[in-house]
């Protein structure tokens, strides 16, 4: 019983060591990548679109619009970023039901990795819309003694956000990995859904908090325009 | 019993309390905050999306002080640094 994907090495020379992890995730993004470029080759506009074609539409349109309701904008400087982030964890999630893969996530290499540059991500959105002294005025906000918390503040949310995201994983395929040995063929299924349901939820919550964060650098004015739906309130 | 049957009871035991108590307070906590965004939605259905968005993000939060609880337990039965230490002792000496 292994914590991590990492200890199941394909190949090694000398100090490289080629894990299971990185060719995963490789994979992950070759597939992203390579069915992103396919499909956006032939791009229409005329009313006919391919199916492919309508699902981009909705993810990338869904994506912007969470990211103009954070309060993000424009929305369009953000997306590259944060719209990765998302896709890759929900990929990487989702494709655990393919019978020997290992989600990359359920190692906390990636998680750390993935945290390390939304870490890297919110100073550089926060100096380049409030500038060196309004980004690192924050730091002693409401008053200069707050300064160590503050950091601590800001070292311990991008471990939480690693460690969380590792741990749901990894617990969701260790569970499956328990049961199998335990129990017959249907209940490790029924664990096997509740892991996909937390996969998505994380790959939310990753991508969710990493605006929070870079929105609460970039000092955005949190504009609530009202929803159309709802018509005014009086 | 030898050290490392000490180390093996109290790393198992010690990963039961910790993932038993370390997940009461964290369920209290998720349960609370669930219940107020669905009062919330009863009160408020229009801003669904806002509660729904908040009500994740503060459940995210909550979450992790159970998952490293969690993470904690796995490492004492899984990971031990102790277990190595002595095993080393005990071939060496």
């Amino acid at each position: 019983m292994e914590l991590s994907p990492d200890s199941i090495i394909l190949w090694q020379t000398g100090f490289a060591k080629l894990n299971i992890t990185i060719v995963l995730t490789w994979l992950n993004m070759l597939l992203l990548t390579v069915g992103s470029v396919l499909v956006t080759r032939r791009l229409r506009d005329d009313g006919k679109l391919s199916r492919w074609q309508n699902l981009l539409e909705v993810l990338v349109s869904g994506i912007e619009q969470q990211i103009a309701d954070m309060g993000l904008s424009p929305p369009r400087e953000f997306l590259p970023f944060l719209g990765t982030l998302f896709v890759f964890v929900l990929f990487a999630n989702l494709l655990a039901v393919v019978p020997g893969y290992r989600p990359p996530t359920g190692s906390l290499s990636t998680t750390a990795a993935l945290a390390i540059s939304v870490f890297v991500a919110v100073p550089w959105w926060g100096i380049r819309r409030r500038g060196l002294r309004g980004f690192f005025g924050l730091y002693i906000q409401p008053s200069i003694f707050m300064l160590p918390f503050n950091i601590l503040g800001e070292l311990s949310r991008t471990l939480a956000l690693a460690v969380r995201l590792f741990g749901n994983i990894m617990s969701g395929s260790m569970i499956a990995g328990i049961l199998l040995s335990v129990t017959p063929l249907f209940f490790p299924v029924v664990m096997q859904l509740l892991g996909l349901i937390t996969g998505v939820i994380q790959a939310y919550i990753f991508a969710i908090l990493a605006a929070v964060y870079i929105a609460a650098a970039a000092k955005v004015q949190l504009v609530r325009e009202g929803a159309g739906q709802g018509g005014s309130h009086g | 019993m030898d050290s490392l049957g000490w180390v093996a009871v109290s790393s198992i035991v010690s990963a039961g309390l910790c993932i038993a108590i370390g997940a009461i307070g964290p369920a209290l906590g998720e349960g609370r905050a669930l219940a107020q965004a669905l009062s919330a939605l009863a009160q408020q259905p229009d801003e669904a999306n806002t509660i729904t968005r908040t009500l994740f993000v503060g459940l995210a939060m909550v979450e992790s002080t159970a998952i490293y609880c969690f993470v904690v337990a796995m490492i004492l039965i899984f990971a031990n640094p102790f277990w190595q230490h002595f095993l080393g002792q005990s071939a060496g000496g």
